[in-house]
């Protein structure tokens, strides 16, 4: 018995040791506001609708996004492009978009799905607001602005897709 | 200056003092123990987060204040009164440091009883009745169980607690508080823990059981028993378990700073910095204890008490006995 009072000891001595070195070592804590961790680059953050770099917007409202959404929280409403009114180079474009925040899990499936890559999720998290309202985004009001960083990296990316697929002679 | 009105001018004062040092506590134990765990504790409501006890504070004193429907009201109102005033009583026979003054030295505490040691004791052991009726009179099963268990185990350690203290005092010759600390003056030239080291080693653990801190926190833990006997206890009253938990502490540790490793003595520094040094020292090690050992099951923790401590005490009182009786005569 004497034995395991002996290995006892030393074992709450060695665990006393251990917690007494980890006391000098530096904390991990990123001190948040002021300090943030880096996103990887296919963070899926907040949504964004892109444009072409001539100023037409991308989205054509097939509503693939909305079909492929797995809570149902975009709605899209097509109209007709008209020679007077041109908004995205097809045949129609998003009269009315819009994605319920408090809905969206964030799975980036309306980004899979998108034909011509009109919605991406950014790395932007940081989305509170103060009603449940605000939480609706329209399309004007906050699906438009992209960082710019972010949108030189998807438009690199897609000329590599293009001149690969030329290289290797699909179609 | 009359004596009556001095001493209550000094109990307010050490209750404002102990009241101060037990939330600063708090604060001490959430960065120490952080700090343990790789990271930070809390640093945004101060500088380094010294403000965080203000803000609990406040935060518990708005609490809403739910009493069970069938609790005993008074009893439920009692206990956590009971507790606080014992932890509170308990600290007028502490001598805190030396003041020279033109008469002579005086001490520099409330009451300089001749029977020091066995008033703190006998107050701590008013702890008992605090835990019982508190989880008794909720009315819940919990608080009831955890009531029982709290009061098992303390009782249990109460007896150890208060027999590796015996050597100190048999080397000591005196109950009095202040004769003890003197001894280091007059008597050996080095702290009595060199004397006694099996008694201050089972003081402490002894003294972790009675203050039901880690690792012998299961009738308090929130993962056993769902916080045991203080789970009915919201707002104030339970502010008022935690703070005579933290006061028990701050004793325990002020206690064995004086009954082990000579109170407020030492070279250069005023008495009051060494004694606050060494309490802060014992203040630590308590949190250190937390941060690294788990949580012994009932049955560990009674047959440690009964098994271990309380022969292991009566051990080193007849140790004591015998070398001291060999010795002086």
């Amino acid at each position: 018995m004497a034995r395991n009072v002996a290995e006892d000891a030393k074992a709450i001595t060695r665990g006393l040791k251990t917690v007494m070195t980890e006391f000098f070592s530096r904390p991990v804590t990123v001190s948040y506001p002021e300090a943030k961790r880096p996103v990887s680059e296919r963070y899926r953050g907040r949504h964004y609708l892109r444009r072409y770099e001539n100023g037409l917007e991308r989205c054509i409202g097939c509503e693939l996004c909305a079909a492929a959404c797995p809570v149902g929280c975009i709605l899209v409403e097509a109209a007709e492009n008209t020679p007077e009114n041109r908004v995205s180079p097809g045949e129609r474009y998003a009269k009315r978009y819009e994605i319920n925040m408090l809905r969206c899990i964030f799975c980036g499936l309306c980004e899979e799905a998108c034909p011509v890559q009109a919605i991406v999720l950014g790395p932007n998290y940081e989305l509170s607001e103060y009603t449940r309202e605000n939480f609706v985004y329209t399309k004007e009001k906050l699906l438009e602005p992209l960082p710019p960083e972010v949108e030189e990296r998807l438009r690199q990316k897609e000329k590599m897709r293009i001149a690969s697929s030329l290289v290797e002679g699909k179609s | 200056m009359n004596p009556i009105v001095l001493t209550i001018i000094e109990s307010v004062v050490v209750i404002f003092v102990l009241a101060t040092a037990m939330a600063y506590m708090t604060w001490f134990e959430r960065k120490v123990v952080a700090y343990m765990q790789v990271r930070l504790g809390p640093n945004r409501v101060g500088i380094m987060g010294l403000m965080q006890p203000a803000a609990d504070g406040i935060k518990l004193a708005f609490k809403e204040s739910i009493v069970p429907r069938n609790a005993s009201k008074l009893i439920y109102t009692l206990a956590p009164a009971i507790a606080i005033a014992a932890a509170l009583s308990a600290f007028a026979v502490v001598p805190v440091g030396l003041i020279w003054t033109k008469s002579g030295a005086l001490y520099a505490q409330i009451a300089n009883l001749n029977v020091g040691i066995l008033f703190v004791f006998a107050m701590s052991s008013m702890n008992v009745y605090a835990i019982v009726l508190g989880g008794w009179s909720a009315n819940s099963k919990y608080s009831l169980l955890g009531g029982l268990r709290a009061a098992a185990q303390l009782i249990s350690y109460e007896m150890s607690l208060g027999l590796s203290v015996i050597g100190v005092i048999m080397i000591a010759g005196s109950l009095r508080l202040q004769d003890i600390v003197n001894f280091h003056l007059f008597g050996v030239p080095f702290p009595l823990i060199v004397l006694q080291p099996l008694g201050f080693f089972l003081y402490l653990i002894s003294a972790i059981a009675e203050t039901n801190r880690a690792p012998f926190d299961l009738p308090e833990a929130e993962q056993e028993l769902t916080a045991g006997y203080h789970t009915e206890y919201t707002g104030f009253k339970f502010a008022l378990y935690y703070m005579a938990e933290y006061i028990n502490m701050i004793t325990v540790s002020c206690l064995a700073s004086i009954l082990f490793l000579a109170g407020w003595q030492g070279p250069l520094l005023p008495p009051i910095f060494w004694f606050l040094i060494k309490v802060i020292f014992f203040l630590f090690l308590y949190v250190w204890i937390r941060a690294t050992l788990p949580r012994l099951r009932y049955d560990a923790l009674m047959r440690l008490g009964w098994k271990v401590l309380l022969p292991l005490s009566m051990l080193n009182l007849f140790i004591t006995a015998i070398v001291y009786v060999a010795v002086v005569h």
